[in-house]
């Protein structure tokens, strides 16, 4: 049934969209056909998620047009792009976990009893539900099994069989296989095949080349927001598609390190640490010195700070802070020990919102050393100024202050403990140019005084240019280490894997 | 003192920024409301404006300050106790049959409470902390099983008495001084407890308590012992209660009824001072303001020959009215409307 060009089932032209003023989506075209499996790239904050939205409803393009079968429509909501065929399955589901899943397929629309008898027609839901998955290769799924007892998988699955229930015509994945082990990968890659098969067209959002290879027919490379390119599958290789995905200009210029910075002792040491998201984690990070963390997202950079802070642990491995021994319990633990977490979102993880600018700049001295906590907070409007925080007086509320400020007093709140390990979780997202000019600032600071930095960033020239070594992440793993300085492509590659 | 606050005109709108300028911000309309029933009283009854009058009230209202205070640290941190009436009732009932009259007794059965008190606080923080039981769970369980556990151990009706050492600190006067007369241990004692919290609140740890209420993530990942910090929050409202327990004892001697609805006043009190419940905004003087209030009310209704029976239903007002205005207050000053997808200030880049 693929003979021939036929006209495309989904049409975008011309999509744009902009959060607060900013752009994250310009001018983007994409035709999908049915019967096709479409892979969608870029880099993280390319604006992939945000086209996937928009086709679900869940965002309105700005400007742009979107034809489904050849009709105009704009959906306002997630629900009319669902009747109207677009079945969207998102990293978090929407699925009761403690119903089974015949009423997951059914929810809302249960089938009617008839005759006598009244109330939902158990039997007919359960039966149909057994046809979908038949329909689909799936017969291993009981559609009495409550939704929590699948793997995760498995509950894809009934997202997907869910929307096929619906006579859905297209179904967009978001990285599905983000969560998945090694042989529900082989499952999804058959509910894939299979709807191919049937004539739905399949946008399959991916960060792992090899399954873009696997699978799909065509690809679109997005990147900052725009169209690269859509290409034949067969006809590129793994490198062209890096090349697309990276390469963007240099937005912004960081800042030289401080002379008479340099690499002193190890500070931080872990030997082969693992946990259940981590395995064989070795990482030195000198007094002076700066090491990124590249990979992408999920790749377990923000596991090791976590398990560098003792938010989780190394159930595996050694890690020396200064050269002892340290068993990270605990936040607390890791304070005492001289580390300082500036967390991947300061809203939920670094600040009392309600509280003042002062308040939570003595939030870490005022819970972990009470006693020298009023003296030592005497030097707080010192960093304060250092950091160019601008706030109406120090008893103004954090939570009226713009992002950037928001994030100078999270580092704030660290640098009253002089900290001699700091770990930094995406530090400048969400924040202007001139907030993020004073975060590289003082990371170079820090350095320059002797502590050793571990700095994680989904932006990679940042990570490149700050960092005196980067180590990239797959899966749990360290697959390399980088100079300071090395290509975007070098990274990418050891960040998505072998490509064919 | 900020440029963008609605213009209050007239005296209310000075009442309420000297009472907020009082409270450290966000409570000052419980003292603008503590002076107008003051106001009405004085202008029903102008005998009640002479320090007498004023003084009896406040010994009468000490109990409630001294009980929301408590309820304050716990509200504050994010949590709830239910358990103070009960407790309250429970050790006025012991103190009685133990103490039985005999004078020498006063002294180890107050030593005595004071453990009880704080082994019932240890209890409601652990269970709600370590055991993750809602507090609002865990301290009705903690009331039930007090007065339970006091109806069956004196058999339905309190027996004993309480000595007079021990209703010094309820109905005694620590000093008498010239044209004002007789100054209440309570009142002394309500205000000490008051000092004492205000204090608290300066401190690190009082610091810490606020923080732990408005994210308890956050305060985490700073270094906080959560559970601890919060632990301590009970066993400050469990042992508080327990003075108050003194109080009451003192005041009104020893009756089956005795701490009935109380955690309820103190509830009350707490937000009518603007203390938000979930935690983390108001001071704890705006909760004293409102102790205050709820007792200035009562007296108020007193004045108009109200019968008494009113009370739970006027708390029962206050309490949603409270909450509501608050609600309000925080939906209109947000300082963004809530926008699509995952809040104002996520960065656009990370939605993609």
């Amino acid at each position: 049934m693929n003979g021939g060009p036929q006209p495309p089932l989904l049409r975008m032209s011309g999509v744009g969209k902009s959060f607060l003023g900013v752009p994250v989506l310009r001018d983007v075209d994409l035709q999908v056909r049915a019967g096709e499996v479409h892979a969608l790239v870029g880099e993280n904050g390319a604006g992939k998620s945000t086209l996937m939205k928009i086709l679900a409803g869940v965002h309105r393009a700005d400007a742009g047009t979107v034809e489904l079968g050849g009709e105009r429509v704009d959906f306002a909501h997630p629900v009319h792009a669902r009747e109207a065929g677009v079945a969207t399955v998102f990293q978090e589901f929407n699925l009761l976990p403690e119903r089974t899943v015949a009423e997951n397929v059914f929810l809302g629309r249960e089938p009617r009893g008839s005759g006598t008898r009244i109330g939902v027609d158990a039997r007919a839901m359960a039966a149909e539900t057994e046809r979908l998955l038949e329909d689909l290769g799936l017969s291993a799924i009981s559609p009495h099994a409550p939704v929590r007892t699948l793997s995760v998988a498995e509950q894809q699955i009934v997202e997907v069989v869910k929307a096929m229930s619906q006579s859905a015509r297209i179904v967009s994945m978001d990285e599905p296989t983000a969560a998945l082990a090694g042989a529900e990968v082989e499952l999804l890659y058959r509910l894939v095949r299979r709807l191919r098969e049937r004539g739905v067209a399949v946008l399959y959002v991916s960060h792992r080349l090899k399954e873009i290879f696997d699978l799909s027919d065509r690809i679109t490379v997005l990147k900052d927001g725009a169209k690269v390119a859509t290409v034949d599958t067969p006809d590129t290789t793994g490198a062209d598609l890096i090349r697309m995905m990276v390469g963007r200009p240099v937005s912004a210029v960081f800042p030289e390190k401080i002379a008479g910075t340099e690499a002193g002792r190890v500070r931080l040491e872990v030997t082969g640490g693992g946990n259940e998201r981590l395995d064989g984690i070795d990482l030195q990070v000198r007094s002076g010195e700066i090491v990124g963390l590249a990979g992408l997202q999920g790749s377990g950079r923000t596991e090791i700070a976590h398990a560098l802070f003792g938010i989780d642990r190394f159930t595996r491995g050694e890690l020396r802070i200064d050269g002892e021994r340290a068993v990270l319990r605990s936040p607390r633990r890791a304070v005492r020990s001289g580390v300082a977490l500036v967390s991947e979102d300061r809203k939920t993880q670094g600040l009392a919102l309600h509280r003042s600018v002062l308040d939570n700049g003595r939030l870490v001295l005022d819970a972990v050393a009470p006693r020298r906590s009023r003296a030592r907070s005497g030097r707080l409007p010192g960093i304060f100024s250092s950091l160019e925080l601008v706030a109406r007086s120090p008893s103004q509320e954090v939570r009226f202050l713009s992002g950037g400020n928001q994030q100078k007093v999270v580092l704030a709140k660290w640098l009253a403990t002089d900290p001699s390990v700091v770990v930094l979780d995406e530090p400048t997202r969400g924040i202007d140019v001139g907030a993020k000019h004073a975060v590289y600032t003082l990371v170079r600071r820090l350095a320059a005084e002797g502590a050793a930095i571990v700095l994680i960033s989904s932006e990679l020239p940042e990570v490149l240019g700050l960092a005196d070594r980067v180590l990239v992440l797959r899966d749990g793993r360290i697959t390399g280490e980088l100079p300071g300085g090395a290509s975007e492509e070098a990274v990418m590659e050891l960040a998505v894997g072998g490509a064919p | 003192m900020t440029a963008t606050d609605t213009p209050a005109s007239g005296a209310a709108g000075a009442l309420r920024r000297a009472g907020a300028a009082l409270a450290g911000g966000g409570g000052g309309t419980v003292f603008a409301l503590l002076v107008l029933v003051f106001a009405v009283i004085f202008a029903i009854n102008p005998g009640f404006a002479r320090p007498p009058s004023l003084l009896a009230f406040a010994q009468q209202a000490a109990p409630l300050v001294v009980l929301a205070v408590g309820q304050y640290l716990v509200i504050v941190s994010g949590e709830l106790d239910l358990s103070v009436g009960s407790l309250v009732g429970a050790q006025v009932v012991v103190a009685a049959r133990l103490i039985d009259g005999q004078e020498p007794m006063t002294l180890p059965v107050l030593a005595l409470m004071l453990a009880f008190g704080a082994a019932v606080g240890l209890v409601n923080g652990l269970v709600t902390t370590v055991l993750k039981v809602p507090s609002i769970i865990a301290t009705l369980g903690m009331m039930l099983v007090l007065y339970g556990a006091v109806r069956l151990w004196t058999g339905g009706a309190p027996t004993g008495a309480l000595s007079e050492a021990f209703r010094v600190a309820g109905r005694g006067d620590a000093v008498v001084l010239p044209l004002i007369g007789g100054v209440p241990w309570a009142v002394l004692i309500a205000a000490a407890v008051g000092a004492a919290a205000v204090a608290l609140m300066r401190s690190p740890y009082g610091r810490t308590l606020v923080a732990v209420g408005d994210n308890a993530t956050a305060a985490a990942f700073s270094g906080a012992r959560v559970w601890r910090v919060r632990t301590l929050a009970f066993v400050g409202s469990s042992v508080l209660a327990t003075l108050a327990a003194v109080l009451i004892g003192g005041f009104a001697g020893v009756t089956a009824q005795v701490g009935e609805g109380l955690e309820f006043s103190a509830i009350t009190a707490v937000v009518l001072g603007g203390v938000v419940l979930g935690g983390g905004r108001g001071a704890v003087l705006a909760a004293i303001g409102g102790a205050l209030a709820v007792e200035a009310l009562f007296t108020l209704f007193n004045q108009l020959y109200l019968p008494s029976t009113i009370q739970p239903t006027v708390q029962g007002v206050i309490i949603i009215a409270a909450v509501a205005y608050a609600a309000r207050e925080r939906s209109r000053r947000s300082p963004r409307a809530p926008a699509p997808a995952g809040g104002p200030e996520k960065s656009p880049r990370e939605e993609v």
